[in-house]
């Protein structure tokens, strides 16, 4: 299913804190092809500075009581002049939305457990995973960091999926004191004691800053677990064309490749990703 | 009656002027899921020299007022590889390829264009000698008549197919660069490439992008491309292909009124990748409305009659 790009009407603007908002739009025609870890490129209709749009994970398909899909949102975080302008937009206002764009998350197989790993705004693309996983009837948990209580969200909508939640807060508000990372090994040393074999017991999704990333995918790989992470680089076009938001990946003995993260990302297996 | 959008370069005609900038629309097949490579009048693929190149380190853009500043340092494939893996493809899908051609040496440039003169599918070799990010070759030939000269000259030597370079802007006098290749023999010429620029983090004291200078795009760089593509067109025969921010039909007209026969869209297509058929309509909407049954009878017209008083 090629993207397509719509001048979707904001539905809502949920503002969760003074940095974060849910924006919700009305965009069916990506929400009904999204799959999770997949993203949208989006600015709001009629701005040109900034000029390009800004990629986006898409945190929740939306839908109607009837279950049909209406549109999908994005979780925003203000970190700049285009999400400043996101964090303000209201019901109505229209913000052209291209996607879905990339590789999304591949599913549990054959590791029987799926667990998230996420640092701040990169929950973003474990709301959709997490519904996957329910449907699947994977167990799930959501490994889950952020700075303070306040900035832990949408925990009401991961239990409901039946997800199990691991918190961390840097200020130790929630959840245990520090980071993320650390309940993560805990868990992932608790699971090789139990399957001392090979196999893999866990696939680990991880979405946040880059040395959470690294962080995560050398825990996995040291505890044999499988990975994948989902990068996030500055993007001028989200289809391949610009060459902007290239990561090193290697393959194997191969040397490493920059190669697209819009186009063969932005999910990776986190054994390939080279770390800078 | 449906205006008659199709334009003559040289030996080329292509159904309409709406030419992929090089660098912004990959190898074209990227594209291919969302636009109909054949409707437009042509595709130039990412710049290409005889070997793979990695380009610079990320971050590589950063966003300025009305425009951004890049410096990809033309990571790509490589010729041979682009023959073997894209050419069938964009064969395939209709397009008419212009062809990028990058070389650090004088050798180079000429190497690569033999390559591309025995493959089939290519329409045109676009030489770039005019980017800004890499130091070794390319830009010491496009700031230099001589250098422009020679390789414009080798370059046609050794192919039959038409040769447009592409022009740096980041020259004093960029129309004695159109006159040289034209001289040499080139068949048209493109500009402009992107004006060197730099943008500093002031808290950091930093760069913004790893490679420290890159090229400055978008709207911000049009009313510089548009008296180059006038300046251009008095002093050269030879067909200009115009670009510098083009985004919409208006802005295209305005470089074909300037002197240009085609026009390049760039940084445009990244913002909206769906941009070219909002142009085609907007120039068939310009054409009824003027009464002009061909597109490219507005090429060259521009009156310098000075305008009206304008009364607040």
């Amino acid at each position: 299913m090629p993207p397509v790009d719509i001048d979707a009407p904001v539905i809502a603007n949920a503002r969760l804190s003074r940095e974060y908002s849910v924006l919700s739009l009305a965009a069916p025609e990506v929400g009904r092809h999204t799959r999770p870890g997949q993203f949208v490129m989006v600015k709001p209709v009629g701005v040109t500075d900034p000029l390009l749009r800004r990629p986006f994970s898409v945190f929740e398909v939306l839908r109607n009581g009837a279950g049909d899909v209406t549109g999908v949102s994005i979780l925003n975080k203000r970190a700049g002049r285009s999400t400043n302008k996101l964090y303000e937009l209201e019901p109505g206002d229209l913000v052209s939305c291209l996607g879905p764009l990339g590789v999304p998350f591949s599913a549990v197989d054959p590791p029987t457990e799926g667990w998230m790993v996420a640092g701040g705004v990169g929950l973003a693309p474990f709301a959709t995973l997490a519904e996957s996983l329910a449907a699947a009837r994977t167990p799930a948990t959501l490994f889950y960091g952020a700075r303070t209580a306040g900035e832990l969200f949408y925990l009401d909508f991961f239990e409901k999926l039946g997800v199990k939640l691991v918190l961390s807060t840097e200020d130790g508000g929630r959840g245990v004191k520090g980071r993320v990372t650390a309940p993560l090994e805990a868990a992932l040393k608790a699971l090789a004691a139990e399957t001392p074999t090979k196999a893999a017991g866990a696939m680990v999704y991880a979405c946040g800053p880059e040395p959470m990333l690294e962080a995560v995918a050398k825990l996995a790989a040291r505890y044999n677990q499988p990975s994948q992470v989902s990068v996030e680089r500055v993007m001028g076009c989200g289809l391949g064309g610009c060459y902007s938001c290239v990561v090193p990946v290697k393959h194997g003995d191969e040397h490493a490749n920059l190669v697209r993260s819009c186009i063969s990302g932005p999910v990776f297996d986190g054994a390939e990703l080279v770390w800078e | 009656m449906t205006p008659d959008l199709s334009v003559t370069l040289g030996s080329l005609t292509l159904p309409n002027p709406l030419i992929a900038a090089s660098g912004c629309f990959g190898y074209g097949v990227e594209y291919e899921q969302v636009v109909d490579l054949s409707s437009l009048g042509a595709v130039v693929s990412k710049g290409l020299f005889m070997k793979e190149r990695q380009g610079h380190a990320p971050p590589r853009i950063v966003e300025t007022p009305a425009g951004m500043i890049n410096a990809i340092g033309l990571q790509g494939i490589g010729v041979h590889r682009f023959v073997k893996e894209k050419l069938p493809l964009l064969r395939q899908a209709g397009a008419r390829t212009f062809v990028n051609v990058c070389g650090t040496t004088l050798d180079e440039y000429v190497e690569v264009s033999k390559v591309l003169s025995d493959a089939e599918g290519v329409a045109a070799i676009e030489l770039n000698i005019s980017c800004p990010n890499i130091k070794e070759g390319g830009i010491q030939f496009g700031c230099s008549l001589n250098g422009t000269y020679d390789v414009v000259h080798a370059v046609k030597q050794a192919t039959h197919l038409p040769v447009i370079p592409k022009l740096t802007p980041n020259v004093t006098d960029v129309a004695s660069f159109a006159r040289a290749a034209e001289d040499a023999g080139a068949d048209a010429v493109s500009l402009v490439n992107t004006f060197l620029a730099m943008a500093i983090d002031v808290e950091t004291r930093r760069p913004k992008i790893s490679n420290v200078m890159g090229g400055l795009s978008g709207p911000a760089i049009r009313p510089i491309a548009v008296r180059m593509v006038w300046e251009c067109y008095q002093l050269v025969k030879i067909p200009i292909i115009g670009m510098g921010g083009i985004t919409d039909a208006r802005d295209a007209i305005e470089f074909m009124i300037a002197g240009a026969t085609a026009v390049q869209i760039g940084t445009q297509n990244f913002v909206d990748p769906f941009v070219w058929s909002k142009v085609l309509d907007g120039m068939k909407d310009y054409l009824t409305r003027h009464n002009i049954a061909k597109l490219s009878e507005i090429v060259g017209t521009f009156d310098p009659t000075p305008p009206k008083p304008v009364h607040a």
